[in-house]
C-alpha cells in the first residue's frame, strides 16, 4: 500500500488503518488484505472473479468493508460478489472504489454486487467512487446493485460519486416482499465532460413495502448526467422518487422518473426539479460574508451531503 | 454610523419609474430604528440598497466613516452589516448549525448554536440538524434568520419585515430580541409595519412616496401616525 493506495481508500472507505470488522480490500485485481469476523464469513468464488459473503443468522453491530482500488492504466477490474444475510441481522457494509489513472489507456471497475437480504434484517450499505490521477486519463465505473428484500427486512443504501469519474453506468434493482423497505440516496457530482448515468429499477411486489429513491446531483462544465428510474407498484404499497439536479456551466441533465402500477393499493409519487443555484440563495449568503463562489460551493456541498 | 446621502433609486419598467428619491439620514451608534411606511412605498429598496443587493446609481452611502457605496455584498458584510430578509431562503442539504455557523464565522459548539435559536424562540435541539427545506414551516425559517443574524454579531443590523410569518410567537419576545441586539453599541434598521414596534424604536422613520416625510422619537411621531389611520391606509389617504 502506498500514498495514492492510502488516500483512495480513506476517500471510498473511511479507512486509515485496517477497519474493524470483517474486510476484503483488493487492488488492481488482487487480493491485498481479508479478515471474517463473528458471523461474517468472506469466501472467493471459485468460477470467477469475486467474493462471497456469508452472514449468520442474527447477527447484529458488525460492518464489513469490501473496498476497490485500481491504480494501474488500462485495467479494467470485473467483480461479482454476492452478500447472502442471513434472518435478524444488523449490519453495515461499506464498498466502494477508487480509480486512479494517469496513463494513456482507459482504467475501471465494474462492481457486480447481488444481495440476499434474510428476514427482519437490515442492512445499511454505503459505496463510494471516485477516480483521480491525470484528468485527461478515463476512469471508467460501472456498479450493478441487484438486491432481494425478503419479508420485513430493510436496506438502506447510500451511493456517492464524488467526482473524477469520467464515465459511469450505475444500476441498480430491487424487489421487495411483505413489509420490505429500501430508502435509496444518490449524490453524484460530475465535471468537464464526464457522464453519469443511473437506472433504478424497483419492484414494490409485498403488501406494506415501501420504498424513497432520493437523487441528488450536481453537473458541472460540459459534463452530462442521466436520470432513470421506475417503481413499480405491485401490491398495497408506497413508493416515491425524487431526483433533484443543480445545473452548472454548460451541463446537461435529462431525469425520467417512471411509475407503474399493476394494483390499485399502490401509492406511488414522484418529484424531480433541474436548475441552476437560485441566485436568492447566492445573495443570502453573501450577506453572511461569504463570496460567490464560496457560497456556490457550500451550497453544493450541502446538497451533495 | 451610517449615513446616506441624497439616494435616489429607479426601476426600468416600462419607462424609469423612481423608487427612492431625496434620502439624506444619519444614523447613529447604539438606537433603535424602524422604517415604516406603506405598501410599495420604497422601504424595503432601501434596505437592500444599504446592505447593496440593489446597486445604487446616486447617492453615497457612508458606513463608519467609509463610503461603501460601490462595495459587493460581501464586502459590506464583513465590514459588519447584517441583514435578515423578509422572505427567509431554503436551502437543500444547509441545516440551521451550518448558517448559524456561517453567520458566526466559527464552529459552534451546540450549545452555542443551541442559544441563537432559543433566544428566538425555537425548541433548538429539535432545529440545529434540520435542514432549511420546505419542511419547515415560513415561521420557523424566520426565526431561524433572526437567529442568522444574532449570531454574526455585526455592528449595523437590518431586519426587512421581521415580524412577517411569525403568528404564534408573541411580539413581546421579537422586541426583546432587538433591545438585546442593540447591547449599547449596535444599530438596528426594522422595516416594519407593526405598531407594537414602533414603541421600541427610539427612531421612527416615516416612508411615503419613496421620500423621507417625517421622522423623530415614537412619542412625536407615533400621534401623527395614528391621524393617517394604519399605515397600509397613507397610500388610500394620499389619493
Amino acid at each position: 500500500m502506498n500514498k495514492i493506495d492510502n488516500e483512495l481508500l480513506q476517500q471510498i472507505a473511511g479507512l486509515h488503518d485496517v477497519p474493524a470488522g470483517a474486510y476484503n480490500i483488493r487492488k488492481n485485481g488482487e487480493l491485498v488484505g481479508r479478515a471474517n469476523a463473528a458471523g461474517i464469513v468472506i469466501e472467493s468464488k471459485t468460477d470467477k472473479s469475486g467474493i462471497d459473503i456469508r452472514i449468520a443468522d442474527g447477527t447484529r453491530g458488525q460492518s464489513l468493508h469490501i473496498p476497490v482500488i485500481v491504480t494501474e492504466t488500462g485495467l479494467n477490474d470485473l467483480v461479482y460478489n454476492d452478500f447472502y444475510i442471513g434472518k435478524n441481522c444488523d449490519v453495515l457494509i461499506v464498498a466502494g472504489c477508487g480509480v486512479h489513472n494517469t496513463g494513456s489507456e482507459a482504467s475501471g471497475h465494474d462492481g457486480i454486487h447481488t444481495f440476499y437480504i434474510g428476514e427482519n434484517s437490515r442492512v445499511r450499505y454505503v459505496e463510494r467512487h471516485l477516480g483521480t490521477g491525470n484528468k485527461n486519463s478515463a476512469k471508467i465505473l460501472n456498479p450493478t446493485t441487484v438486491v432481494h428484500l425478503s419479508n420485513g427486512a430493510a436496506m438502506q443504501m447510500e451511493t456517492i460519486q464524488i467526482g473524477g469519474v469520467s464515465a459511469s453506468i450505475r444500476k441498480t434493482v430491487a424487489d421487495l416482499a411483505d413489509n420490505a423497505s429500501l430508502d435509496i440516496k444518490e449524490s453524484i457530482l460530475t465535471e468537464n465532460t464526464e457522464t453519469a448515468t443511473t437506472e433504478f429499477v424497483v419492484s414494490l411486489n409485498g403488501k406494506g413495502s415501501s420504498t424513497n429513491v432520493i437523487s441528488r446531483s450536481v453537473a458541472k462544465g460540459s459534463s452530462r448526467q442521466q436520470f432513470n428510474s421506475v417503481v413499480d407498484g405491485n401490491n398495497e404499497c408506497f413508493g416515491h422518487i425524487e431526483c433533484d439536479a443543480i445545473v452548472m456551466d454548460k451541463a446537461q441533465v435529462s431525469s425520467t422518473p417512471a411509475l407503474k402500477n399493476t394494483d390499485a393499493n399502490a401509492n406511488l409519487t414522484h418529484e424531480a426539479a433541474i436548475g441552476k443555484i437560485a441566485g436568492e440563495q447566492i445573495i443570502k449568503l453573501q450577506t453572511l460574508g461569504l463570496t460567490k463562489e464560496q457560497a456556490e460551493d457550500l451550497i453544493i456541498k450541502g446538497f451533495l451531503s | 454610523m451610517l449615513t446616506l446621502k441624497n439616494i435616489k433609486f429607479s426601476a426600468q419598467e416600462n419607462g424609469e419609474k423612481v423608487i427612492l428619491s431625496n434620502i439624506n439620514f444619519d444614523f447613529e451608534k447604539g438606537k433603535n430604528y424602524v422604517i415604516t411606511g406603506a405598501n410599495g412605498c420604497g422601504k424595503s429598496t432601501l434596505a437592500k440598497i444599504i446592505m447593496g443587493i440593489y446597486p445604487l446609481s446616486t447617492g453615497q452611502i457612508i458606513f463608519n466613516g467609509r463610503d461603501i457605496t460601490r462595495l459587493s455584498i460581501t464586502e459590506r458584510a464583513r465590514l459588519g452589516i447584517g441583514f435578515a430578509f423578509q422572505q427567509p431562503v431554503r436551502f437543500k442539504g444547509l441545516t440551521a448549525r451550518i448558517l448559524l455557523e456561517q453567520a458566526s464565522g466559527k464552529k459552534l459548539t451546540t450549545a452555542q448554536a443551541c442559544e441563537y435559536l432559543s433566544s428566538v424562540g425555537l425548541c433548538a435541539r429539535d432545529y440545529l440538524d434540520r435542514e432549511l427545506n420546505s419542511t419547515l414551516s415560513g415561521g420557523e425559517l424566520k426565526r431561524i434568520e433572526l437567529a442568522g443574524v444574532l449570531a454574526r454579531d455585526c455592528p449595523l443590523n437590518i431586519f426587512d419585515e421581521p415580524e412577517a410569518g411569525i403568528d404564534i410567537w408573541s411580539f413581546n419576545s421579537l422586541v426583546d430580541i432587538f433591545k438585546k441586539s442593540i447591547n449599547g453599541n449596535r444599530t438596528n434598521i426594522i422595516i416594519s409595519h407593526q405598531e407594537k414596534l414602533f414603541a421600541s424604536a427610539d427612531e421612527i422613520i416615516l416612508i411615503k412616496d419613496g421620500e423621507i416625510a417625517m421622522h423623530g422619537a415614537p412619542a412625536k411621531i407615533m400621534p401623527k401616525l395614528q391621524n393617517f389611520g394604519k399605515c397600509d391606509k397613507l397610500r388610500s389617504e394620499n389619493e
